[in-house]
């Protein structure tokens, strides 16, 4: 009797421990051995260009897989005619199958395209045992602007863990557009609960259904992107390394972003990817994965003067009248050295703004800098009103576009000279060559090319951005849709942009002259110093240019940035008017120039300084 | 005073028969739970198992009725003849018999099979209660207490090397039986000290137990010879053999547990005991039951909601493991309340078989309540992860024939007994 009751209570006292106290909830329940969680996957979102070509789709792979136990007896032989595959082959991929598990699925034939899949794929029915699934790969029809559009990847083990929506294996934006538009791109997966038996088998849905959800449908984008003048801007680029940023400057969209030198989109796609991927990123030297259109940082040169012209003129320190002169250069201390030269040959002559820049004279914008830091009482203060003043063209921080990838760049400010100079003892002559895009500013060609859209729109521009509509619905995001305005009045832009056009029409690009367009731009070319065994070495300069047209109701603003491409007139001012002349017109007048860009190819240079000893 | 009854039903008792049908169908509508799932969801087709199983019960109410229709005296007088037929039966075992799960234990008869052992069971009882129904016998006897154990352990032995060793110790329980007809304490607390003993060695290691145990005897002793004054001085021969007898058995225990068990015996001590944990391979029935019942919670996940039970998960889960079914689709609520079920169907066994007038069905009552509380003590304890596996059904519950018409005679002729005491003097 005792011995009964005793039985009794701790029967139930376990019982209590087991089903109570250590139970498991419903969310424990689907994730119990016996459920199995499978996901349905909505088709990736398509890519369309401006213009409505199609830039990424979607390919079909197909993987045929086998349930060995399932297999009756079928034809044989005319299963391994609508395969192409030989009878031995066929045997030999059952027998692997049933040895890993006779129950569970196994692949029998992977990776098989849509022709090789077509024959098989009606008489499917008549083979039990044999199933097919389908996988989707991304596929790019124009093998072009790889940098812009990016690519998708598996996911990682880390990712997955970070990120609950994804799991090991899925499939991930990893760079471009695919990464920063990747919740509209993939849509949302939904989610299927199976009963599985103690083999692991699926043996029906897990309580009909009641957990399950619905994919939803990935949204297809259309870019600011003209592809053809994107692919127009990779042909021109051919042989050289550097980048091309195209903008609408009353949009701040971005027409073209040309990296060179690149790769094909769609070879890091598929089977092939592994050893593509190892391939581009781990060539140090031609570095096709470097977006150079938005990461490659450089002092801008000349093309600065315009906006250190027009902080001069907001401050009130000169007006568009005011003259300097020039010595063949500027003397800002009392020393010799202190000297920085010019070769505007407008020398001893009084030198308006316009002239200035029409003709790059850098005495001009020395002085223009050093009156704008003089008229604060201190240099600190100086440098942080001229600071401010620059800043606000977008220059120095991350300009806020939409894709994963950027620069600061730099400008400096009263904090930065401070660390720079013990005490806080320097002047506006230590920083004097700022004024002309030296010394210690760094821009990205994304950024030159919105400094010009801003001076394009005489005192404003939008932020620059990729996307243009979420499934043909134009964006409203007011990041991209409300202007940003510069901190100089537009009364101020005129001078400024005269002189832009004045290089077209007398200055350092009078050659690419267009009777129908009237081009602004300003040739820029930036000293290249390289530290090699301990020793600066000078290489060829990088040749910059950056231009807008035309010059009433801006149509186009653009940044050219060659490595190593010497003055910028030789490379960056042709590539620069070309891609104008496509891009409005359409077509190409100057044939004999378009012929020289794509002859014109930089690599011995290249190989010069690769292989460069002191 | 004797008045011919021919209604048959007269006197039985109708808590035992609400508590059997209760037991009967829900043990089906679990079979039906377990079985089903994946194939045809057809209540009386009989090809399935639930099918067969409701076939079973239907034909256990007709040996209820003959067993109820034969007069109670009958039974007595034809004990001996079923003893000598059961055991022959398991005897016959070894020339006709059928191998299923490597026991040799089965009759086949085509499209059934009978195991002979569950019928044994109800021999053995009523041999017994046969045995000590004579009123001169006296358990206190060693020749009477030899012709007891004889009779317990004949079948048991034979059952044992079919191999069934599950339902070998089944015969454990008669013990209790004999307990309670006066055989001598010490039997059963020896037998149960030496159990403890054996599984403290294998846990704890030879030189752990045997010092722990020498001190608590000579502890035990020195209290007897100071505070009782029981002299140890003329007694030291008995003295001496009980030490030596118990270094002798600790010390075989090893020897025991490597040579005489079979490494499956081995595997699921090693796993009760924690020294080794293994969830795929031995370990993988335990593992998966108490996984199932966990799975149920408080109040279960539903009848026929139960996805480890679709899942097949636990193997034999429609027959010995039939409770972690009702584990995880009734919860704690239906799992404890068939515990208390039982406990309370056997306790009115108990309760019956004291209020009987002869020895004979007195004796018979407490074996049955032996068996049966052996039977869901065991199973029940395997399943929930308290004792290791040892493969014996759950009364009433567990699929097949042969259990169930086995456990539906042992009851049943004790119902008629009881029915029948009134007219007895």
């Amino acid at each position: 009797m005792f011995f009964i009751l005793l039985t009794t209570f701790v029967f139930l006292g376990k019982l209590f421990f087991l089903q109570v106290v250590e139970t498991s909830n419903q969310n424990e329940v689907l994730k119990s051995s016996a459920v199995k969680k499978v996901f349905d996957y909505p088709e990736r979102g398509y890519v369309f260009d401006r213009k409505g070509a199609l830039l990424v789709t979607n390919k079909k792979s197909y993987t045929l897989k086998i349930i060995p136990d399932e297999v009756q007896s079928i034809d044989t032989l005319e299963f391994c005619q609508l395969l192409g595959i030989d009878k031995a082959s066929f045997i030999k991929r059952y027998e692997k199958a049933k040895r890993w598990s006779p129950r569970l699925p196994s692949v029998f034939l992977a990776n098989l395209s849509k022709e090789d899949f077509a024959p098989l794929q009606e008489k499917l029915y008549k083979y039990p045992g044999f199933y097919v699934e389908k996988k989707s790969l991304r596929y790019y029809p124009i093998k072009s602007a790889a940098n812009v559009l990016g690519y998708v990847n598996e996911v990682n083990d880390e990712t997955a863990r970070k990120n609950p929506y994804y799991q090991a294996g899925e499939q991930i934006g990893t760079t471009g557009v695919e990464k920063q538009y990747e919740t509209l791109l993939r849509g949302k997966k939904g989610s299927k609960y199976l009963q599985r038996n103690r083999f692991n088998k699926i043996i029906g849905s897990f309580k009909e259904g009641l957990f399950d959800t619905l994919p939803v449908a990935g949204k297809d984008l259309t870019l600011t992107l003209d592809i053809e003048l994107q692919q127009y801007g990779e042909t021109l680029m051919t042989g050289k390394r550097g980048g091309i940023v195209v903008l609408e400057p009353s949009s701040g969209e971005i027409l073209s972003l040309v990296t060179m030198p690149t790769y094909n989109p769609n070879l890091m796609v598929g089977r092939l990817r592994s050893k593509y991927a190892s391939l581009f990123f781990n060539d140090r030297i031609e570095k096709p994965m470097f977006d150079r259109s938005l990461l490659a940082q450089y002092a801008p040169g000349s093309p600065f003067k315009m906006v250190q012209g027009l902080v001069a003129l907001q401050e009130k320190v000169i007006h568009p009248n005011n003259t300097f002169y020039c010595h063949k250069g500027y003397q800002y201390g009392s020393k010799k050295k202190d000297f920085m030269a010019c070769h505007c040959d407008r020398y001893n002559r009084p030198i308006k703004i316009r002239e200035g820049i029409a003709k790059s004279c850098n005495s001009f914008f020395a002085n223009a800098y050093r009156k704008t830091i003089e008229k604060y009482p201190n240099a600190q203060e100086g440098m942080n009103a001229w600071s401010k003043h620059v800043q606000s063209f977008g220059l120095g921080n991350y300009l806020g576009y939409d894709l994963p990838q950027g620069k600061k760049g730099l400008i400096p400010d009263a904090a930065f000279y401070n660390r720079w100079y013990p005490n806080n003892r320097w002047r506006a002559t230590y920083t004097i060559s700022n004024a002309i895009g030296q010394g210690q500013i760094l821009t990205t060609p994304i950024q030159l090319a919105n400094m010009t859209a801003a001076i394009a729109n005489r005192g404003h521009f939008y932020t620059p951005h990729i996307l243009k509509k979420i499934d043909d619905k134009a964006i409203d995001d007011p990041a991209f849709t409300e202007a940003r305005y510069t901190s100089i009045d537009s009364e101020h832009f005129e001078p400024v942009i005269e002189g832009m056009h004045d290089v077209y029409k007398t200055g350092t690009a009078k050659h690419l002259r267009l009777a129908s367009i009237e081009i602004c731009g300003k040739t820029g070319t930036a000293e290249n110093f390289r530290r090699v065994n301990g020793q600066k070495i000078q290489f060829e300069d990088h040749s910059i240019f950056v231009a807008f047209a035309p010059k009433k109701n801006p149509k186009i603003a653009l940044a050219v940035y060659i490595e190593n491409g010497g003055f910028g007139s030789n490379i960056a001012a042709p590539i620069a008017s070309l891609m104008i002349e496509k891009y409005l017109t359409g077509k190409t007048t100057q044939k004999r120039w378009e012929q020289k860009m794509l002859q014109t190819d930089l690599s011995e240079t290249y190989n010069r300084q690769l292989n460069a000893h002191p | 005073m004797r008045k011919k009854q021919n209604n048959i039903f007269f006197g039985i008792d109708p808590t035992l028969i609400v508590l059997y049908l209760v037991l009967v169908f829900f043990g089906w509508m679990n079979i039906y739970a377990a079985s089903s799932g994946e194939n045809s969801l057809e209540m009386f087709d009989f090809e399935t198992r639930h099918g067969k199983q409701m076939l079973w019960i239907l034909m256990s109410f007709g040996w209820i009725l003959l067993l109820l229709f034969f007069d109670a005296k009958t039974y007595e007088k034809f004990a001996s003849l079923l003893y000598v037929f059961s055991l022959l039966s398991l005897m016959g075992l070894f020339v006709f018999g059928k191998k299923i799960n490597g026991a040799t234990s089965w009759y086949d008869f085509g499209n059934f099979s009978l195991q002979p052992s569950e019928f044994a069971k109800f021999a053995t009882a009523i041999a017994l209660a046969k045995l000590l129904n004579d009123r001169q016998y006296d358990l206190k006897l060693v020749k009477n207490q030899i012709k007891a154990f004889v009779i317990i352990l004949l079948p048991a032995l034979l059952i044992s090397v079919q191999p069934d060793p599950g339902s070998a110790l089944v015969y454990c329980s008669f013990l209790f039986v004999l307990h309670r007809e006066g055989l001598p304490i010490p039997f059963i607390s020896i037998g149960m000290t030496a159990v403890v003993l054996f599984l403290l060695t294998l846990a704890f290691g030879f030189q752990t137990v045997l010092l722990g145990t020498y001190i608590l005897l000579t502890l035990f002793l020195s209290y007897l010879s100071y505070h009782k004054k029981i002299s140890l001085k003329f007694r030291w021969r008995k003295i001496a053999g009980i030490y030596a007898i118990l270094g002798l058995f600790l010390f075989s225990v090893n020897s025991i547990y490597n040579d005489v068990f079979e490494q499956r015996h081995r595997d699921r001590f090693n796993i009760l005991l924690g020294k080794t944990t293994d969830t795929k391979g031995v370990g993988y029935n335990t593992n998966q039951s108490v996984l199932t019942v966990k799975s149920g919670g408080f109040s279960g996940k539903g009848y026929l909601q139960g996805d480890r039970t679709q899942g097949k998960f636990v193997p034999e889960q429609d027959t010995d493991y039939i409770f972690s079914t009702v584990g995880e689709e009734w919860g704690f609520v239906g799992a404890g309340l068939l515990v208390v079920v039982f406990a309370v169907f056997v306790l009115r066994i108990i309760y019956l078989a004291e209020r009987q007038k002869t020895t004979f069905s007195r004796v018979y009552g407490y074996g049955i309540a032996a068996v049966f509380f052996f039977h869901y003590f065991i199973n029940i304890g395997m399943v929930i992860g308290l004792f290791p596996t040892i493969g014996i059904p759950l009364p009433f519950l567990s699929y097949g024939g042969s259990s169930l018409w086995g456990f539906t005679i042992l009851l049943f002729l004790f119902v008629k007994l009881d029915a029948s005491r009134s007219f007895e003097l």
